[in-house]
């Protein structure tokens, strides 16, 4: 029965949707308060049934309730709790009901707290939101519904992936959707634009807060996947250029360049028309993303569902949104001219670098994600090629050089006219600590590689320049200490939030360069007692067992850690069979520590000769996700920025109001 | 109109472009993955015997002429006992030799699970490390290969054969193989 009304639930966020689609639109077309007002109710109405939808499935999968299909399919009764609930979205119709969830979420978010957007821009932006809804909902209904009986029931379920139950990816998909969907947000608000024919620095800061929130969450998204695979996937690989990672990582830089191109048009009015076409890039990457993990034209480890029937339906939405919005953006774009030249030193000229950047490296991504299936279509099905890392650190990295370098340069320019030797002279603190750094590891590791001694002095570069850029806001060392201080605590938020990241990103670059260039690994087999050293820490394997879990057996080896003699830490890698369905899983020991991650895993006993090792030493491996999680800080801390509060921004008095046709007759 | 124009139907271009070639994609078949290994030498191995079914398997088996098909196969993986009925079948192939590369297993589960099932496989390696299976480009089990007399590969299949696939793959692979 509660399946039931769960399903009723959806139909009803689904009429609602289609109602807020089209109403408000038409009201804004024809100036009707009436119409336009349709919107807030409508959009608050479908969180309403989707929470419903979403808390009925979620009873279904709480209960072990197996008449419904998806949990029959996805779930099982000796299951823990976490990952009951975690079941809901490990599968296609459950991911997609959070999907909508959190499209609705947002959609309300607007409609609840913006109070400041002019009548006609909201019911716009509500509308647009309302057709990705109204395209996601009639996909559910039509093609993968969650809430299919399934008679007679099984006794038990199938369970879920032994590799998904983990923590981690637990709560990874809420983080990644979040993030996917809230570039739905800068999409609407972007399409509201280009209908209505103005795009100024008002609404670019009424974006800016929704692209802001979009880009934490798929930060943090992303880092979570990049982490759960370097624990459970168990040879400290965290990156693999895989399509899904790729999917992801798309819309991150798109998102990273809207987000900067942004704040141009807040600043200068300017850029506007690459800012809208950005906005619906990526969230047409979004779009993507979801495309290729649900439709398995990409084979990927990933794919969990892979159906040509729901491809087609997807494909024929994609083409919709992303040829519809992109065919207003063609009609539309002559109208959204800027104000003003810029010079070519200045910070906005360093921004749209930044952005040419960023667009290239995301444009090299999508093509080495498309290439195969390019090939393979062009060719008939004959040519099949896959596209691996070599391609990427041929392509991906030189161009992420050029902008690692130029990032401790950006804030220091002024606006309109910068000055490249007063930057220049301001940067050569951090410009010598970048050298001593790379000299000190140059002394420590002998043979190199010259890439990587680069790689340590670009990421101590980036954390010396964004501290750089702090020091001279609080003009430290030039007035008394407590002026400095005073200044500090008088500093926006957002002045900090953009220190935070720009730091994170150079802290990334040190732990990917270190981890990368001097992982010491040794596969050994190994007897109780015997020992091996490896990067200066010695493991001792004192012995394995079988043991059982909650929902599985586990091969549970357990190593003593020592440096100098002294005693670090007592590992204990597991292996793990699952029963239903059967696969064997590996959880690797991880012991972070600052200088870098020990990390055992065990393998089966190999007769009499021992159990295979495998133990590493990866240095400075845990940087990678602290400085990903200081750059989501520093998001979150902008976020909760000054201007973002309060101080709606008005926009300026009716220069060229929504008059688009006379701004086309009149060029 | 200036002669700028033109460039903001580039974005609409381009994703029309990539919406054909998506399309195009949909209509291929995913499950054909490409193999690097495709016409070349059979990678070489020498793997023990499941216990009852001596002598093993080397390498070198695959090029003593004849056409050979290898399965990896587990106990433990659900889409090969669907795809074991097709085995059996193909067996009655006369002139084929059948190989199973044992991925990843417990050579008991796997004697019972070829007992139970019935036994398509004139010789068995045991792959325990897995090692093999990454020489051969291995993404998953099952996987099919047929290898020509001179232990060249073939044909490679990704996912369990379904009924179909033996008239539509593996026969036209067969006849290919055979000089």
């Amino acid at each position: 029965m509660i399946i039931e009304l769960g399903h009723f639930a959806l139909v009803l966020a689904f009429v609602l949707a289609l109602a807020q689609a089209s109403l408000p639109l038409i009201g804004a077309a024809r100036g009707s308060a009436a119409l336009m007002a349709v919107a807030r109710p409508a959009a608050m109405g479908q969180l309403v049934f989707l929470l419903l939808a979403f808390a009925a499935l979620m009873n279904g999968f709480v209960t072990s309730d197996f008449s419904v299909q998806v949990v029959a399919a996805n779930s099982h009764s000796a299951k823990p709790m976490l990952y009951k609930i975690a079941g809901l979205w490990g599968n296609h119709e459950g991911s997609l009901l959070l999907w909508v969830l959190i499209l609705a979420l947002f959609g309300a978010a607007v409609a609840g707290v913006g109070n400041n957007l002019p009548a006609s821009l909201r019911a716009r932006v509500l509308s647009v939101q309302a057709m990705i809804a109204c395209g996601f909902l009639s996909f559910m209904l039509a093609t993968s519904n969650p809430f299919t009986r399934l008679i007679p029931p099984p006794l038990d379920g199938n369970g879920l992936n032994p590799l998904l139950q983990d923590p981690g990816l637990a709560f990874h998909p809420p983080f990644l959707y979040l993030g996917y969907v809230g570039f739905s947000m800068a999409f609407s608000f972007a399409v509201a634009a280009l209908i209505e024919g103005r795009v100024d620095p008002a609404w670019a800061r009424w974006v800016r807060p929704w692209t802001l929130a979009a880009w934490c969450f798929l930060t943090i998204g992303i880092a979570m996947g990049s982490w759960w695979a370097y624990y459970e996937l168990g040879w400290g690989g965290w990156w693999f250029w895989d399509p899904v990672e790729n999917a992801s990582f798309m819309p991150w830089l798109a998102g990273t360049a809207l987000l900067h191109s942004a704040i141009v048009v807040e600043k200068r009015d300017m850029l506007k028309s690459w800012t809208i076409l950005l906005a619906i890039i990526t969230f047409s990457l979004s779009l993507l993303g979801t495309f290729i993990v649900r439709s398995g034209v990409l084979s990927s480890v990933h794919a969990f569902a892979t159906d040509p029937a729901r491809g087609v339906f997807i494909l024929g939405f994609l083409v919709l949104v992303i040829g519809g919005s992109l065919g207003l953006y063609a009609y539309r774009a002559p109208v959204l001219k800027g104000g003003g030249i810029f010079a070519p030193i200045s910070r906005e000229a360093a921004l749209v670098l930044n952005n040419w950047l960023l667009a290239t490296a995301c444009a090299t991504v999508l093509l080495g994600t498309l290439y195969p299936l390019l090939m393979d279509a062009l060719s008939g099905g004959v040519d099949k090629v896959t596209v691996g890392a070599p391609y990427y650190n041929a392509t991906f990295t030189p161009l992420m050089v050029p902008l690692l370098i130029l990032m401790a340069l950006g804030p220091l320019m002024s606006w309109k006219r910068g000055d490249l030797p007063g930057v220049l002279s301001r940067l050569r603190f951090a410009f010598g600590v970048s050298v001593l750094g790379m000299l000190l590891v140059w002394y420590l590791r002998e043979e190199g590689p010259v890439l990587a001694v680069f790689g340590i002095g670009l990421g101590i570069w980036l954390i010396a320049g964004a501290l750089t850029d702090l020091a001279e806001r609080i003009r430290l060392f030039r007035i008394s200490p407590y002026a400095s201080l005073s200044r500090a605590a008088g500093l926006p938020r957002a002045v900090w939030g953009a220190t935070m990241a720009h730091a994170g990103v150079g802290i990334v670059v040190l732990g990917i360069t270190a981890s990368s260039a001097w992982t010491e690994e040794k596969i050994i087999l190994m007897q109780p007692g015997d020992q091996a050293s490896v990067g200066g820490y010695d493991y001792r394997f004192i012995r394995a067992e079988q043991g059982p879990g909650p929902n599985y057996t586990a091969l549970r080896g357990q190593f003593e850690v020592s440096r100098n003699g002294q005693p670090v830490v007592t590992l204990e890698p597991e292996s793990r069979s699952y029963p239903t369905p059967p696969m064997d899983t590996t959880e690797a020991a991880i012991y972070p520590m600052l200088s870098g991650d020990l990390f055992a895993v065990i393998g089966n006993p190999q007769g009499d000769k021992g159990w295979s090792a495998r133990l590493y030493f990866r240095p400075l491996q845990s940087w990678i996700w602290g400085g990903a999680l200081l750059m989501t800080l520093g998001g979150a801390i902008s976020l909760s920025d000054r201007r973002h509060r309060v101080g709606a921004p008005r926009r300026a008095a009716a220069h060229g109001r929504s008059d688009a046709g006379a701004a086309i007759a009149a060029e | 109109m200036n002669r700028m124009q033109w460039r903001r139907f580039i974005p609409l271009g381009v994703a029309s472009f990539l919406a054909v070639m998506l399309f195009i994609g949909l209509g291929l078949d995913p499950k054909i993955v490409p193999s690097a290994l495709i016409d070349k030498p059979a990678p070489q191995f020498d793997l023990p015997p499941l216990p009852g079914k001596e002598p093993g398997l080397i390498a070198a088996d695959l090029a003593k002429g004849g056409v050979s098909l290898v399965n990896v196969w587990a106990s433990w993986c659900g889409p090969c006992r669907i795809e074991h009925p097709q085995l059996m079948e193909i067996a009655k192939i006369p002139g084929l030799r059948m190989i199973g590369l044992n991925y990843k297993d417990d050579p008991a589960r796997a004697l019972a699970f070829l007992q139970q099932l019935g036994d398509p496989f004139a010789t068995v390696g045991a792959d325990r490390s897995g090692r093999v299976a990454i020489e051969w480009g291995v993404y998953g089990v099952p996987e099919t290969f047929i290898i020509d007399g001179d232990g060249r590969i073939v044909m490679k299949h990704v996912g369990p054969l379904r009924p179909e696939d033996i008239k539509e793959k593996i026969l036209p692979a067969i006849a290919a193989a055979r000089p």
